[in-house]
């Protein structure tokens, strides 16, 4: 557990930010979040648990999320719908490269335009954050872990 | 045969009564005479309980079965019912063990479904116990009939089934070894969703090629399919099998088949162009194949991606959808990568099948309010021969001619 605060905020912040963008929108600008090497992967606990490496999501660089964020926009036929990330109880360690691990906690609800709000998703993030050049933090690793090994139907947004 | 309130007004398939989505005594009909009937369900690949005593959980219909390694290496499917008083004796997905544990009674069992154990059969202090006649033989857990292919496990409660080869038909075989070649298996990973809509509906899915070239813009975009591409939809002699089988072409007119697809982009490209790095795999040319198994299989090829998609029905208006995703034990690096890849498309956030998942949720919302509507099924004309296109919905139409003969309809 990191015992600066400052940075504490900071790294919050970035995950303030990274809610916002996918719940809030635009969703083209959540890229941003990442540097341009990163890697983003959402897999399940049982995939885990089991050694087996697929992602419900894989994007293996800034590129690829960009194509996911645009095919969320543009390509996909889904039915109109809006999540909403909590996430909390940040942990945050400093790797020896000083990039800083972080873990937390997801929690993800939809609303399906007309329908009822459910509990979509919960899990917990194991990620990679660092300080880039221009002094902005982010991703350079993000696994959103999904505890359910079930999918309420479509993955629509990221976790 | 039960008298159904229902009546299928038309001789022929070409139309479809909405009720067989949603009636409650037609889904009760479908888990006996589909999945609990003369039918080889697929249950799992080897390769997922490679060792004796590892086993998973599933289903047939409804019915929880276990799969599991026995001690001499085969493979044996049990009723997951504890023949004392019915509960579910294994509770977890998958695993490793020796015996499978009644957590009520410790009633004890095999890996061959053997009761083995039953405690206080002879009573405590004098007291109790069972009756002398108790045989344990007589009350080990329900074992199916199992049959494998090429690492492919399939199960039935019937005893009396032709086997799998016969099943399929030399058609559908031919295709089903295409990628279940005899190769040892490599499991990529699983992914399961609920899908809201009545299980038949994912078949149907599978089984009109044709709203593929409209729906999916993500496919026709970066071209991995279209109605232009060369192809073909073929059942077996039954029609409760099919396939389709198409051929990526790269020299297409970009208007021929894109312009009554209101969202068509002809420029688009990928920023990380290594999700559609795609490398030849099979010695025929067809570059997606997918293929249909009654009661409850999808076989899919379509670029380097290959999975099995289990339908695990859960009452009229759901379905679990269960994607194995695989490859072989001899790929190399790259292309152990190039699947991980590749299953952006598929899965319930996949490029493509996302679409899918939408549109049956729609489908059964749709359809629901209105047992007495038909769906018309009618593209490609009202018969069930093979096409050697994929414009037509023939292979709906055969599904149901099956359908009809197994439910007395």
């Amino acid at each position: 557990m990191s015992n600066d605060p400052g940075l504490m905020l900071e790294v919050q912040a970035l995950y303030t930010a990274y809610a916002d963008l996918i719940d809030e929108g635009p969703i083209s600008e959540w890229p941003s979040l990442f540097v341009e090497t990163a890697l983003y992967k959402i897999v399940t606990r049982e995939n885990l648990a089991r050694g087996w490496d697929l992602g419900l999501m894989l994007c293996e660089s800034r590129g690829g999320i960009e194509d996911r964020a645009y095919a969320i926009e543009h390509l996909s036929l889904t039915i109109p719908r809006r999540v909403r990330h909590l996430i909390s109880g940040f942990a945050l360690t400093t790797n020896a490269d000083g990039s800083f691990a972080v873990t937390a906690n997801f929690a993800v609800f939809e609303t399906i335009e007309g329908r009822v709000t459910t509990t979509f998703a919960s899990g917990r993030y194991r990620d990679i954050v660092v300080r880039e050049a221009d002094g902005k933090l982010r991703f350079k690793e993000k696994i959103s872990v999904c505890d359910a090994a079930t999918i309420n139907n479509s993955l629509v947004y990221p976790l | 045969m039960t008298v159904h309130p229902h009546k299928w007004e038309n001789s022929g398939t070409h139309r479809v009564p909405y009720w067989v989505y949603t009636d409650p005594e037609i889904y009760a009909r479908e888990l006996a005479a589909v999945f609990g009937g003369k039918s080889w369900n697929f249950v799992g690949l080897e390769a997922e309980i490679p060792n004796p005593g590892d086993y998973k959980r599933t289903a047939i219909g409804e019915s929880s079965v276990i799969v599991v390694r026995g001690k001499e290496g085969e493979i044996n499917v049990l009723k997951n019912q504890c023949a004392h008083r019915g509960l579910e004796v294994c509770r977890q997905d998958y695993g490793a063990t020796r015996a499978f544990q009644c957590p009520y009674h410790q009633w004890t069992y095999r890996l061959d479904g053997a009761l083995s154990g039953v405690p206080f059969a002879k009573g405590v202090g004098g007291h109790g116990g069972m009756p002398d006649d108790f045989d344990r033989k007589d009350h080990g857990l329900t074992k199916l009939n199992v049959t494998t292919r090429h690492g492919a496990i399939f199960a039935s409660y019937a005893q009396d089934m032709q086997p799998l080869e016969d099943y399929l038909g030399d058609k559908m075989l031919t295709l089903f070894d295409r990628v279940f070649n005899g190769k040892p298996l490599r499991i990529v990973g699983v992914s399961r969703q609920r899908i809201p809509s009545n299980w038949k509906l994912m078949f149907e899915n599978i089984k009109d090629p044709y709203h593929a070239s409209l729906l999916h813009v993500f496919l026709v975009t970066f071209g991995l399919f279209r109605v232009d591409n060369p192809s073909r939809t073929e059942m077996d002699s039954t029609g409760r099998h099919s396939a389709l089988v198409s051929r990526r072409s790269t020299n297409l007119d970009p208007n021929a088949a894109t312009q009554e697809m209101a969202s068509f982009r002809e420029k688009l490209e990928l920023k990380d162009p290594r999700l559609l790095d795609i490398v030849k795999e099979f010695s025929d040319p067809a570059t997606v194949v997918m293929q249909t198994i009654w009661p409850n299989l999808i076989v899919q090829q379509q670029a380097n991606t290959l999975a099995t998609r289990q339908i695990l029905p859960a009452g009229p208006d759901a379905f679990d959808l269960n994607w194995t995703f695989f490859g072989y034990e001899d790929d190399d690096d790259a292309m152990r990568t190039r699947r991980l890849r590749h299953a952006n498309l598929m899965g319930p956030a996949g490029f493509v099948s996302l679409d899918d998942s939408e549109v049956m949720d729609l489908a059964q919302r749709g359809i629901h309010v209105d047992p007495e509507q038909q769906a018309v099924v009618e593209m490609g004309g009202r018969g069930r021969e093979d096409h050697d296109h994929i414009v037509t919905e023939t292979a709906i139409r055969a599904f149901y001619g099956y359908y009809r003969e197994i439910m007395g309809l």
